[in-house]
């Protein structure tokens, strides 16, 4: 199911695709769902109490690009949609607007490089989308300024339980939120499935303002630094030693009792568990701790090397373990 | 006033764990407040009542610190900033954690001091490896600036933490000396991480609701050697806030602490500055909007282990404030429209 997730083009603002798999796989079972102005997914499981309840959130969007122009060429002119390293964009495989046209990006070829060009890396205004239109008319028919555009990756097994592909971040907690929403635990919670996380977090705030949790758990993708020129100090989390715990981030101080508390959840469900050394970067649990009179929020993260690439990495057990301490820590809510 | 500034500079309270600042205030206070509590970020409210309008007066518990992000084999621990720090002004200094520990920091061999940033520093608290860590000293815990409080000549003192200990003092000095019946209610709010972008303020005043808010905080001088142009000094009196890259203060209610001052004789200032936010930055647009001032001391070396206020600056800005907080504040609707 992690392929199928992420497989999808969900480019922020344009969530439509994942929230209709999540409602396809909702559908028959007893949990109650609504779509906000925004585009948020957001479900009850049980009833429980009138009181206030627990959210669990994951983020739908993932980073791509945007037309922005069509040039006499029929070449295609784009911006960045959430944060994307500029360097590793060339010669990528991409999907065009709602039918998913196929294109690349295209950059001037080695051979007619100067050679002070051959050192630089890439910048977004030299690259471009080829979609195989020889003028603007031809392209024109097909494509407008606006389209969405995502890495056109499939999410394939790597080695030894590990996955690679697009999208991880954060189809991965979309997929543990899907199984505590699916399996038959018994749990009272909300899951909010949000929007606009890579453009600044938005759907969370609404979400949050909405559903005025008594305690939320962002569950997200963070960076694995467990590379080669890394110096080890520095790792911010590795793949493979479990679920990653935020201490702080640049939108968050996630507090002693609430760090403890995931802690505590990871030993009692036998996983392993790290923390993530990064405090920068930001997440949900920035806008969903500050919604309305202030919510206890804590972050937990899936590590994934190469993340907002259209090959990323991620190990199979992280994720396993990654469900289990939510699991975990959501028993403790009820 | 001195002794209550003192004890609070001194209190060891990063953002995100003024626990200690909190429970100190609490007791200051506890005997003059109609009812006091605390929200989930761990902002305090101390409440007189009165009837309407109801203000808000601010002043940060947080200050600046280091977080432990890692504790490699060889016993030493790395570190990130908490609000905005410097590294270069933590090279040799000494830190404390809540529980006591202390160490010093230092950086890893540098050619040049613009190198200098934070994956090259690290804290040495005296382990040998990461076996002997103590109970306090684990990842997630922070550290703040350890420096006694010292008064020094001319009436001006220095400690770590002034900001925001300094407006904490003024509250507390403020909660204490005002008469038995208010014209109005106030909510004095000893606020959480303002350092990390008025987090506890945007909490506080969601849930308060006020009609008015006021903050105490400190602000920037630029009478010390070529330093960046500024209009405010030290010894000069409280400054009135006109802006800061958080808010432009509502005109009436920088009117009214402006006539209050005049009237009373109370020396001030006029602040505009280009840097740096406070609480107010966050409670001016909390909700449908409220109209918000601020109160700013004159503080040199912000954000540094030696803060320094001029105790005049501090009685006249609890006299302004005081004065301010028993006179008669506009009906909120009149500024409509204004």
């Amino acid at each position: 199911m992690l392929a199928e997730l992420a497989n999808l083009s969900g480019v922020s603002g344009n969530e439509r695709a994942v929230r209709h798999f999540l409602q396809n796989r909702l559908k028959g079972t007893r949990v109650s769902s609504t779509v906000d102005t925004m585009g948020n997914l957001l479900v009850r499981k049980g009833a429980g109490s009138s009181g206030r309840r627990v959210m669990l959130s994951a983020h739908m969007d993932e980073v791509g690009l945007m037309v922005t122009a069509i040039q006499n060429s029929g070449l295609l002119k784009f911006k960045p949609v959430g944060g994307i390293d500029s360097r590793m964009l060339v010669a990528k495989r991409l999907r065009i607007g709602d039918k998913g046209l196929p294109g690349v990006i295209g950059a001037k070829p080695v051979h007619l490089q100067e050679k002070d060009e051959q050192k630089k890396p890439f910048r977004e205004e030299s690259l471009f989308i080829d979609a195989g239109f020889a003028g603007r008319e031809e392209a024109e028919k097909h494509i407008k300024p606006g389209d969405y555009v995502s890495f056109d990756s499939a999410c394939t097994a790597l080695g030894e339980g590990y996955f690679r592909g697009k999208a991880f971040d954060d189809r991965a907690g979309c997929l543990i939120l899907l199984e505590l929403l699916l399996e038959n635990n018994g749990f009272n919670f909300d899951a909010a499935f949000t929007v606009q996380e890579e453009v600044g977090t938005r759907g969370a705030e609404v979400a949050a303002y909405r559903l005025l949790p008594q305690k939320a758990l962002v569950v997200e993708t963070t960076a694995a630094g467990d590379t080669p020129e890394t110096e080890r100090d520095a790792v911010s989390t590795s793949l493979g030693k479990g679920p990653a715990i935020s201490i702080m981030d640049r939108t968050i101080m996630v507090s002693r009792e609430m760090r403890e508390e995931l802690a505590k959840a990871a030993e009692k469900a036998g996983v392993p568990y790290q923390y993530r050394r990064l405090t920068g970067a930001g997440t949900e649990g920035g806008a969903i701790s500050l919604s309305r009179e202030g919510v206890k929020t804590a972050v937990v993260s899936v590590p994934c090397r190469y993340i907002h690439s259209p090959h990323s990495v991620v190990k199979e057990s992280d994720i396993n373990d990654t469900l289990s301490l939510v699991r975990t820590w959501l028993e403790y809510q009820q | 006033m001195e002794e209550t500034l003192k004890i609070l500079a001194e209190t060891f309270g990063p953002s995100g764990d003024e626990e200690d600042v909190r429970l100190l205030i609490k007791d200051l206070v506890k005997d003059w407040a109609d009812r006091i509590f605390e929200d989930s970020m761990g902002s305090l409210f101390v409440t007189r009542e009165g009837p309407a309008p109801k203000i808000m007066v601010s002043a940060h518990m947080d200050e600046i610190g280091i977080i432990i992000t890692h504790i490699n084999e060889n016993g030493f621990l790395r570190i990130a900033p908490v609000g905005g720090i410097s590294p270069h002004l933590l090279v040799g200094q000494r830190l404390c954690f809540k529980d006591g520990t202390a160490g010093t920091v230092y950086h890893e061999k540098i050619k040049e001091r613009k190198e200098l940033d934070w994956s090259k520093l690290y804290l040495d608290i005296g382990l040998k490896d990461n076996k002997e860590v103590e109970n306090g000293v684990r990842i997630g815990e922070m550290a703040c600036l350890d420096q006694p409080f010292k008064a020094l000549s001319g009436g001006r003192f220095m400690a770590k933490a002034m900001d925001d200990r300094a407006g904490c003092a003024l509250l507390v000095e403020t909660i204490k000396n005002l008469p038995s019946t208010l014209p109005h209610e106030i909510c004095f709010v000893f606020t959480a991480q303002e350092e990390l972008g008025l987090r506890g303020a945007k909490t506080a005043a969601y849930r308060y609701g006020p009609d008015y808010g006021l903050a105490v905080d400190v602000t920037a001088v630029g009478d010390t050697p070529k330093a960046p142009t500024m209009e405010v000094s030290l010894g000069k009196g409280p400054a009135v806030k006109v802006k800061d890259r958080s808010v432009f203060c509502h005109p009436r209610v920088r009117r009214l602490l402006v006539e209050t001052a005049e009237k009373h004789g109370i020396p001030y200032q006029l602040e505009v500055l280009e840097r740096g936010g406070t609480d107010i930055g966050a409670v001016h647009i909390s909700r449908e909007g409220v109209p918000s001032g601020a109160i700013s001391i004159p503080c040199r070396y912000v954000h540094t282990s030696s803060e320094i206020i001029d105790g005049r600056d501090l009685n006249f800005a609890a006299n302004l404030l005081q004065k301010a907080l028993t006179a008669t504040w506009p009906n909120p609707e009149e500024l409509h429209g204004q």
